[in-house]
């Protein structure tokens, strides 16, 4: 049985793959057609609808309402959410030090600055 | 028991200002991180609750002359409507700012958790969709990024560590498992429970000294816990280059855009670079770590150890003391 969690990763695969908006039922269709493990089978349209909106929640797809069938995209490429969210783990503002532990905090330039130099001599 | 409170009081200046500037300047937390970090606990602890017991015990004072009879009499006033008479605005003022600051450190503690939780879960919602399991590792995960970064986001059985695949481009094998060990440390050694304390223990009281000390020291003390596990598996010099070449790499050079996609600065509304480096007030300094796997110093002695524990051991037991002593005495 497959998480919510996987099919909402499922989902936004095939939007990021996809340039055009989907409706639910185009998506619940490449959802059937592709192997993608334990997602594909039997899957209604109102489930394929129930992980829309909560990607539409978390800020992750956009819904096109001018016409019925409402169409969906991804708000931006995947990149850019890595992008987005790796720039949170290297930005460590003092209220988010507890969220995560990072290999190696914030480095100051002169500090990055002298690591290269040692990197450079060794 | 006028001479408890002003005890009390003592000690709370005491563990608020010389205390924790004399700890976060001496060297030999370096060389005995544990016990470092178990004195710094109590410090924070037997701080707080001196603070609050001295302005307890000095406004419950004329109801009695420990805080069990005097807490007591106290209840007599609050639930039987007794005369309250004895007691001036001066002391109800001491016992309302005592119940305040109790009420407030309880509270930022659990609202620093709730948040903390929060954001945990964004992220790994976020990890969900944007990341893989990496090949051989269990409760790893990679992520597409050009930046080496590696980071455990702690979740009791959901916790994982996160490498960036520029990450695994740049250290080689032993220096990824160096990295590896040192987060999983982070993660079986509980330091987010810390970490979390800590960051509460700041956001309670920002102006007090010990607590910004605390927070910064504390997160030094976990790196160097962390480290001293990796070198359990790898030996020093792979950590100091694993070290080196993520910290010098970690800063996104903003001045090369096609190396560093997060230089959109209208999506970020700055750049990262300046974002990093802005915050430097807060940058854990690299130097400590490097400095005690270069030149690695012989533990702290036994004696020395033991003196920081009982000390420790003492700081927590002195307060409580302080409260009901003058009955024990009298």
């Amino acid at each position: 049985m497959a998480t919510l969690g996987d099919l909402e990763r499922t989902v936004m695969e095939l939007l990021w793959a996809t340039p055009e908006a989907m409706t639910a039922n185009e998506l619940r269709d490449a959802i059937a057609e592709a192997p993608l493990g334990e997602v594909g089978r039997e899957l209604a349209v109102t489930t394929v609808l129930t992980v829309l909106s909560r990607l539409e929640k978390k800020g992750l797809v956009k819904r096109e309402r001018d016409n019925r069938p409402h169409r969906y995209k991804s708000v931006t490429s995947r990149e850019d959410h890595t992008a987005e969210l790796m720039h949170e783990v290297l930005v460590t503002a003092p209220d988010r030090e507890a969220v995560l532990a990072r290999f190696i905090g914030s480095v100051s330039e002169t500090e990055a600055q002298t690591l290269r130099k040692l990197l450079g001599g060794s | 028991m006028f001479w408890a409170s002003y005890l009390l009081a003592a000690l709370a200046i005491l563990l608020a200002w010389p205390a924790p500037i004399a700890l976060s300047r001496a060297s030999w937390p370096a060389r005995a991180p544990f016990t470092a970090m178990v004195l710094w606990q109590s410090i924070a602890l037997a701080g707080g609750l001196s603070m609050i017991g001295a302005m307890l015990v000095w406004g419950l004072e004329p109801l009695g002359d420990n805080l069990i009879s005097a807490s007591s009499g106290f209840f007599d006033i609050v639930l039987n409507d007794r005369s309250a008479q004895t007691l001036g605005v001066i002391h109800v003022f001491a016992i309302s700012a005592a119940t305040l600051l109790f009420g407030h450190l309880v509270f930022t503690l659990a609202l620093t958790f709730v948040r903390i939780r929060r954001q945990r879960r964004r992220h790994r919602d976020m990890l969900n969709l944007l990341s893989s399991p990496a090949a051989d590792q269990p409760a790893t995960l990679v992520i597409n990024h050009p930046a080496p970064v590696a980071y455990c986001l702690p979740g009791g059985a959901r916790s994982v560590t996160v490498m960036s695949d520029g990450l695994m481009d740049l250290l080689s094998r032993a220096e990824l498992d160096a990295v590896l060990t040192h987060e999983n440390a982070h993660l079986h050694q509980r330091h987010h429970l810390l970490l979390w304390a800590f960051a509460a223990w700041r956001s309670a009281l920002p102006w007090l000294p010990t607590s910004q000390l605390a927070q910064r020291a504390v997160s030094e003390l976990i790196e160097m816990l962390a480290d001293d596990e990796a070198l359990r598996h790898v030996d020093e010099q792979t950590l100091m280059r694993a070290i080196v070449i993520v910290g010098a790499g970690t800063l996104p050079r903003a001045a090369d855009p096609l190396d560093d996609p997060l230089a959109d600065e209208t999506r970020f509304g700055t750049t990262p670079g300046a974002d990093v480096t802005g915050g430097t007030a807060d940058a854990h300094s690299t130097a400590p770590r490097l400095r005690r796997l270069l030149t690695p110093l012989p533990p702290l002695g036994r004696v020395q150890q033991a003196l920081a524990l009982s000390t420790a051991g003492l700081l927590l037991v002195v307060p409580p003391a302080l409260l009901v002593a003058p009955e024990l005495l009298g």
